[in-house]
């Protein structure tokens, strides 16, 4: 056994069967958790509110937070290390499965990120029909987090409506890629298909439907005093020190920080399009709820111009050393057989260079970094996820604070594990 | 509110610090600037620090490993990805570090953010950041053996069993034998 400190203050405890080391945590947690005086709690990594499989080591000085160690690595799954085996299309597969609640973010950020690398052009079509999926998947995010948001805070209502939006949503993902979740719609060139005839009509009553249901969560919760006293003056971050911790996205926003990528450098044309970039003052969870309140709102105005605007044409570049041909030309053409052939079996190559992309995901920015080896595979591919920046954050916002505040701010930086541990 | 005008942060870090930049490199648009590994905290700071630079952010740190073949200066990169607000652009800071000594100075002091993004670089590629205030493994298990980003380290397929192979795959599988 180990040598300890005995308790000297607080509960008595039957430590004989004891195995570990205090030791270890010295440093990390303050001298008054050696002697007993403040107590560590193991804060999940199965805890409900930790939306995923997040441990936190609290230091509790009765029901105040005096410390907050995070412990990730539970939902570590070595995708960035499975991609290096695989050609670029078909890493697009693994990308969905980081962040599962935004998983047509991640395949734009990989997507872009390998455009970038070979230089491939998207047609216009297919520009427009991403940001339709985009700005879908940020609604949809924004739904889940409101969801669990709110059913942390107590109030459970709420969670059942998002959810009944929510899955509009996945239907009209089913509708393009087949699959409600991980479509992997997106390839490097455009998308995987054209958008079915009863895509577009199912779009226009989801924009006809939503509007009234976002009054309806706020009616629910904006001007509702429990909430507000849960929310208000609780896990401030100031704006600079949100910067220097990596915070970004809505939470960065909610400390009134106007830094929106689809607005800073835009992607995917994200330029053509008319919409706010709602920003808090406070930075507590309540500027961070009506943000992402907002945000929906906006992403309807995007989806809106962006079926009004929606171009005829190529919805996946035709550049056949890197798409590979519809599988109604390989009856005709030796030379798409070929191309087919020679795509699906070995892949494309890269050049043996370096880029980074970052786009803003539902979460925050999500940055792409790809280093190509000359031939078909990636020699590095790396993900800088919002998660888990924000993740690392939350000490930062949670000290001094009571425990129940706790589980309102990892709500409200709405953290994924998947998308922290990769 | 008086904004200077942006600085070409060549030419800025030249004439701060000349012998700092070992190379400069541009692809599709990206500016590399590549410096010796005791240079990364300096370099950073100072272009996090001076009036017409401003790169405020640190969006990423990114290790890659050229092994086994590479025509760069060491095995290991690593790339801090930095961004300006004030200006809206991004540059790479690069610096190369050799297999047998992979020791970068640490960037937590200049962002406390950066303390995740090395340990995760400590964690997979092996990297160490010399100050950094808690090195410990972030991702992997304490008791992890290697760092498996490297491209050395195996993937851990399943050997495909065949009659000749079979007794030789049986020895190292997991099950309790006898």
């Amino acid at each position: 056994m180990a040598e300890m400190t005995a308790p000297t203050t607080g509960p008595t405890t039957d430590m004989s069967q004891w195995q570990g080391s205090l030791d270890e945590l010295r440093g990390l947690v303050s001298d008054r958790a050696m002697t007993g005086e403040t107590m560590l709690l193991n804060m999940g990594p199965h805890h409900p509110s930790t939306h995923g499989v997040l441990r936190l080591l609290l230091e509790l000085d009765g029901e105040e937070v005096v410390s907050c160690l995070p412990d990730v690595g539970f939902l570590h799954t070595g995708i960035e290390k499975n991609i290096e085996s695989k050609t670029y299309e078909k890493g697009v597969t693994l990308t969905d499965r980081m962040d599962y609640l935004a998983p047509m973010s991640n395949n734009m950020a990989f997507n872009l990120a390998v455009e970038k690398l070979v230089d491939l052009d998207v047609p216009p079509r297919g520009q427009v029909i991403r940001v339709i999926c985009l700005e879908l998947t940020r609604i949809q995010s924004h739904l889940v987090w409101l969801g669990t948001h709110a059913i942390d805070m107590g109030a459970m209502s709420v969670f059942l409506y998002c959810f009944r939006e929510r899955e509009r949503i996945l239907d009209m993902f089913e509708m393009l890629s087949g699959q409600r979740m991980m479509g992997s719609y997106f390839r490097p060139g455009g998308v995987w298909r054209d958008l079915r005839p009863e895509f577009l009509p199912a779009l226009e009553d989801f924009l006809d439907y939503f509007p009234a249901k976002i009054e309806d969560y706020e009616k629910l919760l904006t001007s509702n005093p429990l909430w507000l006293d849960r929310t208000q003056g609780v896990g401030i971050i100031e704006p600079d020190v949100a910067l220097a911790w990596g915070v970004s996205g809505p939470s960065l926003r909610g400390s009134g920080v106007n830094w929106d990528i689809r607005k800073a450098m835009p992607y995917s044309g994200y330029e053509n399009y008319e919409f706010n970039v709602p920003l808090g003052e406070h930075g507590d969870v309540y500027d961070r709820y009506i943000i992402r309140i907002q945000e929906m709102r906006e992403s309807l105005k995007i989806i809106r111009q962006a079926i009004d605007n929606l171009p005829d044409g190529p919805f996946r570049s035709e550049n056949r050393k890197f798409v590979p041909p519809p599988r109604t030309e390989l009856g005709q053409s030796m030379e798409a057989v070929i191309h087919h052939f020679k795509l699906w079996t070995e892949g494309f190559s890269a050049p043996d260079d370096e880029v980074f992309v970052a786009i803003e995901s539902p979460r925050g920015e999500i940055g792409c970094y790809i280093h190509g080896t000359g031939g078909t595979m990636p020699r590095k591919v790396r993900f800088k996820t919002p998660s888990f920046m924000h993740i690392q954050a939350i000490p930062v916002m949670s000290e001094g604070h009571m425990i129940a505040d706790l589980v309102g701010i990892i709500g409200s930086v709405d953290i994924v594990l998947g998308d922290c541990d990769r | 509110m008086n904004i200077p005008d942006p600085l070409d942060p060549v030419a800025a870090l030249n004439a701060a610090h000349p012998d700092a930049i070992k190379d400069t490199k541009t692809f599709r648009d990206e500016l590399t600037i590549i410096i010796e590994p005791q240079d990364v905290p300096t370099v950073l700071r100072y272009l996090r620090d001076t009036p017409g630079l401003i790169y405020n952010y640190l969006s990423d740190i990114s290790p890659v490993d050229y092994y086994p073949e590479y025509d760069r200066p060491a095995r290991f990169g690593v790339s801090y990805h930095i961004y300006s607000m004030l200006y809206n652009r991004r540059l790479r800071v690069k610096t190369f570090v050799e297999e047998d000594e992979p020791v970068v100075p640490t960037a937590t002091t200049i962002w406390p953010g950066a303390n995740w993004l090395e340990r995760e670089a400590h964690d997979m590629m092996g990297i160490v950041f010399d100050g950094h205030p808690d090195l410990r493994r972030l991702l992997m298990p304490a008791d992890w053996d290697g760092h498996p980003h490297r491209r050395d380290y195996p993937l851990g397929y399943e050997t495909i069993q065949f009659s000749f192979n079979v007794e030789e795959i049986m020895k190292h599988k997991p099950f309790a034998k006898e």
